[in-house]
């Protein structure tokens, strides 16, 4: 990774009809890096991918390619290539065709064009495919056309937007794999649109994770995981126990009336933190041994149980191997590193408590289910 | 009851295309007659090709037929394509006030454009001391104007089926705003843009009304001319002369149909294969 950024985002604001769908954004881009941007529907992350592609001008802020301003650059005249939604194939143009459009319109040579195309459909695995037209290919051969489209542009960026959305969960985990190496091969900057948590941790060397038009954090897959910044990323970035807590001392944090050991420092004396346990870093123990509360739910999921245990009236969501019954007591112990502690925000509160816990919230974090259009329709209508 | 619906289908039928049956047969009639058949011949045909002022209105109907409905093409496509970018609220206005000139009356958008015909020439030759009068080019701007709101409405489906993102990857590949129409949205909406093309030809075919208020002495459209002979008296040629348009008339709304269904059909196959997606 180079020092200077590929494309910087600086205090970008847009509203749409008076309404604000993006705010204060600042973001720094590095040559060769997976960036994701990841949030809700609404969260205004397909409308930061499309003030870099040049589809939308925000009302404040600038656009930086390098050191160059390009807030008024029209998308044709900028080095970024674009993965839409739903892959925007040319439909009366066969494969061929479709790939070497934006070369065609460049002027370039048929040998150069047809030597392109040729490695481009082998590199996506579509060789052969070159006369079919569009409509005769499944989703995910779509998704791959689109992709050699983008990139026989040989652009400096690729940007995407939900690309895997449409395609059935075996084939999405597939063309994550296969998005990932050919990033890494070709050295080429990808900026991922997502609102699937787990395809950002998994492929992104950053993620920006998104809501309300803001960024909420910017860092390694690890890093949001580990230290979510607030209640929302907690709760967006996989399944956490949220608690209101206090801060008595560097390493020591109160809740539920007792002091625990915690590795966070820096914060005020007696300030009011929210605590974040994740459920996989809660260990079971015989009650005599820790914490008790009660089996309220156990529902198994494969590799383990996700069990609700109600701890004097707030309800935990634990993940573990071991089958424990509802209406059986059970005791917990949580390690110093089990324990993350964050500064309270406006999200504090809202997340966080299973006492409404229910299957209703797998189907939010289910991929398939399509949130995605909203955004983009509000975007263009807006436009 | 199925014996019964099919005599009142027939009875129908009958009743909507008996007339253009008797003016169809008669035409071929051997003999000035419109009430004894004296054999085949075509001899109605052949006076017809040699009445000078048949032939003249014909080639008026026909230059204006055409011309207007290219010019109306070209418009309505890029109103079309206008109003389609236009934001909810806006679109509706605009198509309103497109539908307004389809549902009027025609007599009343004839008069209307024949008053301001008449007011803007007697003002042009007042003031400038031009020698304007209405003819061919009142015609043919009567005519595109009211061809106009039809290629729209023939457009506008199209490009609500097209892909709102195909002109944004044409412009995210390098292309720019206008080549980038031509190349991916044209070919897209180009089976709306035909049958619109024909939807005015047609229409300009056979307009009456309008043609009748705004040609002014200048120009004669062929249903004008029958108008004027049928008035005096109908003669065989006036049943083979309408036989013609008819025939032609038919012929391109049955294009126009055969087009529609075609583009229905491929547009469930391809929701079909959406879906089995």
């Amino acid at each position: 990774m180079e020092k200077n950024p590929i494309i910087t985002l600086k205090d970008i604001a847009l509203s749409f009809d008076g309404e604000k769908v993006l705010e204060n954004l600042n973001l720094s881009i590095y040559d060769g890096e997976f960036v994701t941007l990841l949030g809700p529907s609404g969260c205004g992350k397909t409308t930061t991918l499309r003030i870099i592609g040049g589809f939308l001008t925000p009302d404040s802020g600038d656009v930086f390619f390098g050191a160059k301003r390009v807030n008024d650059l029209p998308p044709y005249k900028r080095p970024v290539n674009t993965i839409f939604q739903r892959y925007a194939l040319f439909p009366h143009l066969n494969v061929y065709d479709n790939v070497a459009f934006g070369m065609k319109v460049q002027k370039k040579k048929k040998a150069e064009i047809a030597e392109t195309v040729e490695r481009m459909l082998t590199m996506v695995n579509l060789k052969g495919f070159e006369k079919r037209t569009v409509s005769t290919l499944s989703g995910g051969q779509q998704q791959r056309v689109a992709i050699a489209r983008a990139l026989a542009n040989n652009p400096k960026v690729l940007l995407l937007d939900e690309p895997l959305a449409a395609l059935d969960l075996k084939l999405r985990k597939d063309m994550q794999n296969e998005l990932k190496n050919m990033q890494k091969s070709l050295g080429i900057t990808f900026i991922y649109v997502t609102h699937d948590q787990e395809e950002a941790l998994s492929m992104s060397d950053t993620v920006v994770v998104m809501d309300g038009g803001e960024i909420q954090q910017i860092g390694t897959p690890l890093d949001i995981y580990n230290e979510p910044v607030n209640a929302f990323v907690a709760d967006f970035i996989g399944e956490s126990n949220i608690l209101d807590g206090v801060r008595l001392a560097d390493y020591k944090v109160k809740f539920f009336g007792r002091v625990f050991d915690c590795l966070d420092a820096g914060f005020e004396k007696d300030e009011p933190v929210d605590v974040v346990i994740r459920p996989e870093d809660i260990n079971i123990v015989p009650p005599e041994q820790g914490l008790t509360g009660t089996v309220t739910s156990v529902t198994f999921k494969g590799v383990h149980y996700e069990t609700i245990v109600d701890f004097y009236g707030f309800k935990w969501l634990i993940q573990t191997t071991e089958y424990h019954p509802v209406g059986s007591v059970i005791g917990i112990v949580l390690d110093p590193d089990d324990i993350h502690i964050m500064k309270k925000s406006r999200y504090s509160g809202m997340f966080g408590d299973y006492s409404s816990y229910s299957e209703e919230f797998d189907e939010m974090n289910d991929p398939t289910i399509d949130l995605v259009d909203d955004e983009s329709t509000a975007a263009e209508e807006a436009d | 009851m199925k014996a019964l619906s099919r005599v009142y289908n027939s009875l129908i039928f009958l009743f909507l295309y008996a007339p253009i049956a008797v003016l169809i047969l008669f035409s071929f009639n051997d003999s000035k007659s419109r009430v004894v058949w004296n054999g085949f011949s075509l001899k109605w045909y052949e006076q017809l090709f040699q009445n000078e002022m048949i032939m003249e209105s014909l080639q008026v109907t026909l230059l204006v037929a055409i011309i207007a409905s290219l010019v109306a093409t070209v418009i309505g496509t890029a109103a079309a394509v206008g109003i389609h970018g236009m934001n909810n609220k806006l679109k509706k206005v605009f198509l309103t006030v497109n539908n307004i000139p389809v549902n009027n009356p025609e007599i009343v958008t004839g008069v209307a454009l024949m008053l301001l015909f008449v007011a803007i020439i007697s003002f042009m030759n007042h003031t400038f001391g031009t020698h304007l009068k209405m003819g061919f080019g009142t015609l043919l701007i009567a005519h595109i104007t009211f061809d106009i709101p039809y290629v729209i409405l023939q457009i506008m489906p199209k490009l609500r089926q097209t892909d709102k993102h195909l002109y944004e990857a044409a412009l995210d590949l390098g292309c720019h705003p206008v080549p980038a129409f031509f190349k991916v949205i044209l070919p897209e909406i180009a089976s709306g843009v035909f049958t619109g093309l024909l939807m005015a030809f047609t229409l300009s075919l056979d307009d009456f009304v309008i043609s009748y208020c705004t040609a002014g002495s200048g120009a004669q459209t062929l249903s004008v001319t029958i108008y004027s002979m049928v008035r005096r008296r109908v003669t065989p040629e006036v049943n083979a002369v309408s036989t013609l348009l008819f025939g032609s008339v038919l012929l391109l709304l049955v294009t126009v149909n055969v087009i529609q269904i075609h583009n229905e059909n491929k547009l469930k196959k391809e929701e079909r294969r959406g879906r089995a997606r």
